[in-house]
């Protein structure tokens, strides 16, 4: 058995949920190659070289890359992928849009968001926003797999792989890059914090958001959204969380103003501990909170960012 | 321009499902069913090219049991021309539904082909980018924005950091985020005119296309559920409970 890891990063950074990903493939065995193509990325595999575990490094470097296209992606994961029996990616937007797609090119039924692996043809995801959890064995010669990377811990950093250059293809010409506006934010990443404070539709508009700031601030945490925030135009679609957003599984994690609908609760219900406030008692948030506060959110917030300094 | 775009008849949003307690799978008997949402905004999304005279012809698909045909009539209501049922009572996994997509895209030949991200009950977010992958077609997927330009399109995607726009040459195929468009109600003249829209009833084998599962399910369990909370008076209780009992703070 040999793993190929896809690795997810901007060319600038590794994303973690790349260590994620390894640690989900190592449960298989140590031998783990690592895929790195974008461009200009060959910091990228220096640091990919360095996570325990890692056997191989690919670098495909070259401005077909770039921007990941899944058009131009596919073709060089699908090459590779004949030399192995896994092919893992995170289950970020990175690995949604490109696997399916390399599922494919060789013709295998990709498994999507996996939580655990049995063993090396059965795994375990979430089906119905996490309401059902189902076992599944593939009978595919490669077992395409996208990882949901809040069920693994991050890969160590302490190996040293060797380096080689990974396969390269014409631009498909089929699609290309326009522009990217990314939301900046000098917080922690949602999917890789350790506290998460989230507002719903209960915050009523985006400058309100600023009470949320501030608590955040005390605790060092990413700030996310429920569905119908992110719809109201209070704050930008990268906050949401949910079944179809993002999954998170903090430390900590405090939903203001949000009623617990399940398509919300599939996000964050893993969170180690969960505080609701809500002015509403019979929320369906209370019934998965380990700390309700019943009341009303302009009230209850700035008291907690105040007893923070205590 | 003639879209293509595809429906699937899954368990109602708001219904709270139930695991069968033999671990088969999920209980379907007796529960409100109706179009997958994100498929509801890409029915949507080719009604508004039709009504900006973009595209002249919907064709709507849709896979599964005789009821699936319902779920088309709702897709007439809102707007679509006519409809394509796949008759099968076999379960179609991902890659299966897109083999059979391709074989009904190759009869159509449609400009641009519109599905849901992804399927509200198996979660899985797969066909658009394998249809588009067997096909050889460019793809846009988490659409929340599309603007026709010539013979390109230009999608702006809703990724993990914001939004990215790329631009595809058609024909392409797109996939459905919620932030798209809000799907319309159907009038009551429309799902009257709906009953009157043409259904072709085909099966797999008038494809040519295999479906038997790749996966197999071993089981299906409902997940651990958490223990009930406490609730606390205010604020400063509730930061005394974080510091020293959760820890957390
Ligand atoms: C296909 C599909 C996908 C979806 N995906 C997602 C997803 O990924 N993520 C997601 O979150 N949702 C998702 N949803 C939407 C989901 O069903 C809910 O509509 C949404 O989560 C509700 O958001 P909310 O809790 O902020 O709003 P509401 O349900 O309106 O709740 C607002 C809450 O705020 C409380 N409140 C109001 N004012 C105050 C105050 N002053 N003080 C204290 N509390 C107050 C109210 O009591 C209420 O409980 C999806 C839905 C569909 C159909």
């Amino acid at each position: 058995m040999n793993s190929l890891v896809i690795a997810e990063h901007s060319n600038i950074e590794l994303k973690p949920s790349t260590l994620n990903t390894v640690t989900a493939a190592r449960i298989l065995g140590d031998d783990i190659d690592l895929l790195i193509a974008g461009k200009n990325c060959g910091a990228i595999a220096d640091e990919g070289a360095k996570i325990s575990g890692i056997a191989h490094v690919w670098l495909t470097d070259g401005p077909e890359y770039e921007h990941q296209l899944a058009e131009n992606m596919a073709p060089i994961i699908a090459d590779l992928a004949s030399n192995y029996s896994h092919v893992f990616a995170p289950s970020s937007t990175f690995g949604k849009n490109i696997m399916p797609r390399v599922a494919a090119l060789l013709d295998v039924q990709q498994i999507s968001d996996v939580v655990a692996v049995e063993s090396e043809d059965t795994f375990v995801r979430p089906i119905y926003a996490g309401n059902a959890m189902a076992t599944v064995r593939s009978n595919d010669s490669v077992k395409l797999i996208t990882v949901r990377t809040t069920a693994f811990k991050a890969a160590e950093m302490g190996g040293k792989a060797k380096q080689e250059i990974g396969p390269c293809k014409e631009d498909s010409g089929l699609s290309g890059f326009v522009k990217r506006e990314l939301s900046k934010s000098e917080r922690p990443e949602l999917t890789a914090a350790k506290v998460i404070v989230s507002g719903g539709r209960g915050m009523q508009n985006g400058e309100n958001f600023a009470l949320l700031e501030a608590l955040a601030d005390k605790l060092g945490a990413a700030v996310g959204a429920s569905r119908a925030a992110v719809d109201a135009g209070f704050v930008p679609n990268d906050y949401q969380v949910g079944q179809t957003g993002k999954i998170v599984a903090p430390e900590l994690y405090i939903a203001v103003g949000i009623s617990g609908a399940i398509q919300h609760l599939a996000g964050m219900k893993d969170s180690k501990v969960i505080v609701a406030i809500n002015k509403d008692e019979d929320a369906p948030i209370f019934q998965i909170a380990d700390y309700g506060v019943v009341g009303d959110l302009f009230k209850v917030v700035p008291e907690l960012t105040a007893e923070l300094d205590k | 321009m003639k879209v293509l775009v595809a429906v699937k008849r899954v368990i109602d949003y708001n219904v709270k499902i139930r695991v069968r307690a033999d671990g088969s799978g999920i209980e379907t008997n007796n529960v409100k069913m109706s179009m997958n949402p994100f498929d509801e905004i890409a029915i949507e999304e080719t009604i508004r090219l039709k009504e900006a005279g973009k595209v002249d012809e919907i064709v709507a698909v849709s896979m599964g049991a005789q009821q699936c045909q319902e779920t088309l009539r709702t897709a007439f209501a809102m707007g679509a021309d006519r409809g394509i049922h796949v008759l099968t009572e076999s379960t179609l996994e991902p890659l299966a539904v897109s083999k059979l997509l391709r074989a009904i895209v190759q009869e159509e030949n449609p400009d641009l082909v519109i599905l849901g991200k992804q399927a509200i009950d198996d979660d899985s977010n797969q066909c658009a980018q394998i249809l588009a992958g067997l096909l050889g077609w460019g793809q846009g997927t988490f659409a929340s924005k599309l603007d026709f330009i010539g013979r390109k399109v230009e999608v702006t995607r809703e990724v993990d950091g914001g939004l990215e726009t790329l631009w595809l040459a058609l024909p392409a195929v797109i996939s459905t985020d919620l932030r798209l468009n809000e799907p319309r109600y159907a009038s009551l003249p429309n799902i009257m005119k709906a009953k009157k829209k043409t259904i072709h009833q085909k099966k797999p084998e008038d494809y040519g296309v295999d479906i038997s599962p790749r996966l197999e399910t071993l089981k299906v369990e409902t997940p651990p559920t958490r223990a009930t909370g406490i609730k606390v008076a205010n604020a400063a209780e509730l930061a005394i409970k974080l510091r020293d009992e959760a820890g957390v703070i």
